[in-house]
């Protein structure tokens, strides 16, 4: 076993953890944040994508020993105080999503892609989310939201900050 | 008192009520489901497609610390667990053994041989590798024309030549009478290649049972949870129905592939009450890609005549169906009633014959899978029309358009079955090549050529029998099940209303569409509405989610039940306000009577008096709660056009989507976005059968397609 330390929506953790033991699972099973999906197991759905020290990975690649010291962010620590972040409401609005499965790992893929991109183009926009499988919407209607959270974000660029779950 | 004007919910593209617990992670999926004791399963698969099991050595698996118990499908057998059966019967059909854990014989690569229970995952991953399995390699075949040639492998013993089935369909000498007169008979092989549904999150089961109360509880990614208990109950594993709960969570997609009832999903219930622990299993992606149940797969023989002036004037089909290893539960209506009366389409054939052979080969059980049967018929029309455009010189879109049933012919009796009941398909065909600018495009292509780029333009006007329903109907083609649906509205004593549907939501949105309808009925805000489904500890018997059923099914039982509430209230509104039932109106949220709209009652004030019944009509039963069981007379018979524009690069065969139109005459929409949504979904899907996926064995039986690359 193996002590790890990190930070996860701006909360510190610190556990005894399996050497193999994988960071989605330790999201999931040990701290409880099931919103980080698993949709495969050769990582390419992208369900369990998540933001390490700011950038998205793919959390069923990433041991857990690999995150000690550092900064995850996961879906459920992306609104803040109550209030969606603008990619989250973009895909609500555009109907960017069905069952609802991919869609905490394609909203953290849309975070990174914006981050690196604040305009993107749609083709720019399909291949920053390639690694993210769908199999209910077509795509479509994830485009659009991406397209859409850029423009909400370049109205207000504080919102692209990563939200952190204050004062717990 | 004026009546509010409310505004009417049902056609308005409302954002969805399920979505904010989506976006912020907090669904709850099978897997999500945490109980503390939870034990993990894991299975032992057979590495071959055919095998005698000669021997299970789990000694030193068991032996591993964290290692709860192992089990072999002789142990289960043992321990009372049945075959899963199959729920729709043929004449002569060969039903399979189809065990949760193989008992002495494997017949497809990844059927279970073994399953172990551990503390974690982990553990119980590393003592499936601890065990031994020896087997005695048989031959095998995968390829369902191979597999009814003499000699071939058998699948199963008693099933001769590997065949399952015999079904026709349609009249065969006017088919073939019609070919010999016939000016032209366009003759095809056309084979419409396996596929695997691939929803995004894996199947998953967790149970738990309680010695206080006797009950067993299981969540399973279900479309169907009442099916599972029923079949899962009753036949499986012999649990009496008040006492076991199937709850079906957020579910992460289906296309048809989580109606099934699957060994897993067996075993884990079985583990769980013989264990005394909670027992889950969730499936790894490769394991959905050896277990899900998979569709299509079919090859046939097509002959379609024509006479002198272009018009059909037959067609007769012969198509062999690959059923896989096993029948699952719908197994054998998919390549027949599902398929075979569809082949009328949009055309006004004057004789159809079609024939089908199911077939057992050593691969993956296929079933319903994103449109069952209907989109093989499509296929199969669309393509031979193509094919026929070009042997006859003809413009396919022309050729299509010259042959559509006209819309004087409703009601229309087909040649294989269905009566359609009403439809206009020109229109839909004439604005389909109107939005993609058709004779613009066929210049723009002859252009093309010229400069040696490649464009084409496929067409497709489909027709699919949606709503699957009529239990008589459906009884009498060999369902084991009515195909009916249920729901209940309860209206709470402040006018808050649950209700409680027997169709299940698994991306289509139900929250939002069945509380658009409540809301719109009752002229209440839709925040008013709760919409429960899923969970048979709730719900009333209801069939669940497949077949384009719930909008035209579940959403009719639904809105039954609310006329029910209506008159109810407006019996109760009339006691109370000294008018005459019949002179009492329900609009826009208020009972009032006729003629004086002063004097009314608000849906809150009628539902509140019913739930103090200090008041009540002669024989009124307190209370406000009704529940309704809608049973179609006929399917419902959406249909349309949709057209692709393509560029092929000649030299490496890379074919890109250019443009898509799509016209689809669905019917009445609750929910346009919803609506739209469902449409993306489904022709990404299309597309990606026609350019990009399918799923692949070798002459083993290895599936050679095992991973999302």
């Amino acid at each position: 076993m193996a002590r790890i330390s990190v930070k996860v929506n701006g909360k510190q953790q610190s556990h005894e953890v399996e050497p193999r033991q994988l960071l989605v699972h330790y999201l999931r099973d040990v701290l409880g944040l099931t919103g980080t999906h698993v949709g495969c197991d050769t990582s390419q759905c992208g369900s369990c994508t998540v933001m390490l020290d700011g950038r998205t990975v793919k959390s069923c690649t990433v041991l857990t020993v690999q995150a000690d010291g550092s900064d995850v962010l996961t879906i459920e620590g992306l609104a803040s105080g109550g209030k969606l972040h603008p990619i989250q409401e973009s895909f609500w609005e555009e109907h960017g999503l069905q069952c609802g499965f991919c869609t905490p790992g394609v909203i953290l893929s849309a975070l990174g892609l914006l981050r690196d991109d604040p305009h993107p183009d749609e083709q720019a926009i399909r291949a920053g989310i390639e690694g993210n499988l769908c199999r209910c919407t077509g795509y479509h209607n994830i485009v659009k939201a991406v397209q859409s959270a850029a423009k909400k974000l370049a109205a207000a660029p504080a919102d692209n900050a990563p939200a952190r779950a204050q004062g717990r | 008192m004026a009546t509010a004007t409310v505004e009417r919910l049902v056609g308005k593209a409302i954002r969805r009520r399920e979505d904010p617990r989506f976006i912020t992670g907090r669904g709850t999926y099978t897997d999500d489901v945490k109980l503390p004791g939870t034990h993990h399963a894991v299975f032992v698969r057979s590495p071959l497609a055919h095998a005698r099991i000669v021997n299970v050595d789990a000694r030193r698996a068991t032996a591993l610390s964290g290692v709860r118990a192992v089990f072999t499908g002789k142990d289960l057998a043992d321990g009372g667990v049945n075959p899963i059966p199959v729920g729709w019967l043929l004449p002569g059909l060969k039903t399979t053994d189809f065990r949760a854990i193989a008992v002495d014989r494997v017949r497809h690569a990844g059927e279970a041989v073994a399953v172990v229970v551990a503390e974690t995952a982990a553990i119980a991953r590393d003592a499936a590798e601890l065990i031994q399995v020896d087997y005695a390699e048989l031959p095998v075949v995968v390829d369902a024309v191979a597999a009814l040639r003499k000699g071939a492998p058998q699948v199963h013993d008693g099933a001769p030549d590997n065949r399952c089935f015999h079904w026709e369909i349609g009249d065969k000498a006017r088919a073939e009478a019609a070919l010999r007169g016939a000016a032209k008979v366009v003759r095809t092989r056309l084979v419409n290649q396996r596929l695997i549904a691939n929803a995004i999150e894996p199947r998953a089961s967790l149970a738990t049972y309680s010695p206080a109360t006797d009950e067993l509880t299981l969540w399973v990614t279900s479309q169907n949870p009442h099916v599972h208990r029923l079949i899962m109950g009753a036949f499986v594993l012999g649990l009496p129905e008040q006492s076991f709960r199937v709850i079906s969570p957020d579910v992460g997609g289906g296309f048809g592939s989580k109606i099934f009832v699957y060994p897993e999903e067996v075993a884990v219930a079985w583990l769980a009450k013989q264990l005394g622990v909670p027992v889950k299993w969730t499936a790894q992606r490769s394991e959905s890609f050896l277990t899900d149940a998979q569709g299509r797969d079919h090859v046939s023989d097509v002959e379609m005549a024509f006479d002198a002036s272009g018009k059909v004037a037959g067609l007769k089909v012969s198509t062999v169906a690959n059923l896989g290893a096993y029948l699952t539960l719908f197994a054998p209506a998919v390549p027949t009633y599902l398929y075979g009366t569809l082949l009328n389409g949009l055309y006004d054939f004057p004789a159809i014959h079609c024939e089908v052979d199911g077939v057992f080969t050593h691969t993956v059980p296929v079933d319903a899978y994103r449109g069952a049967g209907r989109p093989e018929a499509c296929y199969l029309l669309e393509r031979t029309m193509d094919i026929a455009a070009r042997e006859l010189g003809t413009d396919p879109a022309e050729l299509r358009r010259k042959n559509l049933i006209p819309k004087e012919r409703f009601p229309f009796q087909t040649q294989v079955a269905l009566t359609y009941d009403s439809g206009n398909y020109a229109p839909a065909l004439a604005r389909a090549l109107e939005m993609v600018g058709y004779q613009r495009f066929r210049s723009e292509q002859t252009e093309a050529r010229k400069k040696g780029r490649y464009l084409g333009i496929g067409l497709s006007c489909y027709i699919e029998a949606c709503g699957i329903a009529p239990s008589q109907v459906v009884g009498s083609l060999g369902a084991q099940a009515g195909l009916y649906e249920s729901a209940t509205v309860r209206v709470h004593p402040t006018g808050k209303v649950t209700v409680l549907t027997g169709s299940h939501s698994h991306g289509q949105g139900h929250e939002t569409t069945f509380s658009q309808l409540v809301a719109d009925v009752l002229g209440i805000p839709m925040t008013d509405v709760d919409i429960v489904h899923g969970d048979t500890g709730r719900i009333p018997f209801g069939m669940g989610t497949y077949g384009s059923r719930s909008g035209a099914v579940g959403g009719t039982a639904i809105h039954m039940s609310l006329q029910k509430i209506i008159a109810k209230g407006a019996a109760l509104a009339a006691h109370l306000l000294e008018a005459s039932p019949d002179d009492v109106e329900f609009k826009a949220g208020r009972f009032s009577v006729k003629g004086s709209p002063d004097r009314g009652k608000t849906f809150a004030e009628v539902t509140l008096a019913a739930y103090l019944a200090h008041s009540m009509p002669a024989g009124m039963e307190p209370g406000l709660e009704m529940t309704s069981f809608f049973d179609p007379s006929n399917f419902t018979f959406p249909f349309g056009t949709h057209i692709a524009v393509v560029e092929v690069d000649v030299e490496t065969g890379r074919t890109t989507l250019l443009r898509y139109v799509a016209v689809d005459d669905v019917g009445n929409v609750i929910n346009p976005m919803i609506v739209d949504g469902q449409l993306h979904g489904g022709i990404a899907q299309g597309v990606a059968q026609a350019l990009l996926e399918e799923m692949v064995y070798d002459a083993d039986g290895n599936p050679l397609t095992s991973t999302l690359v």
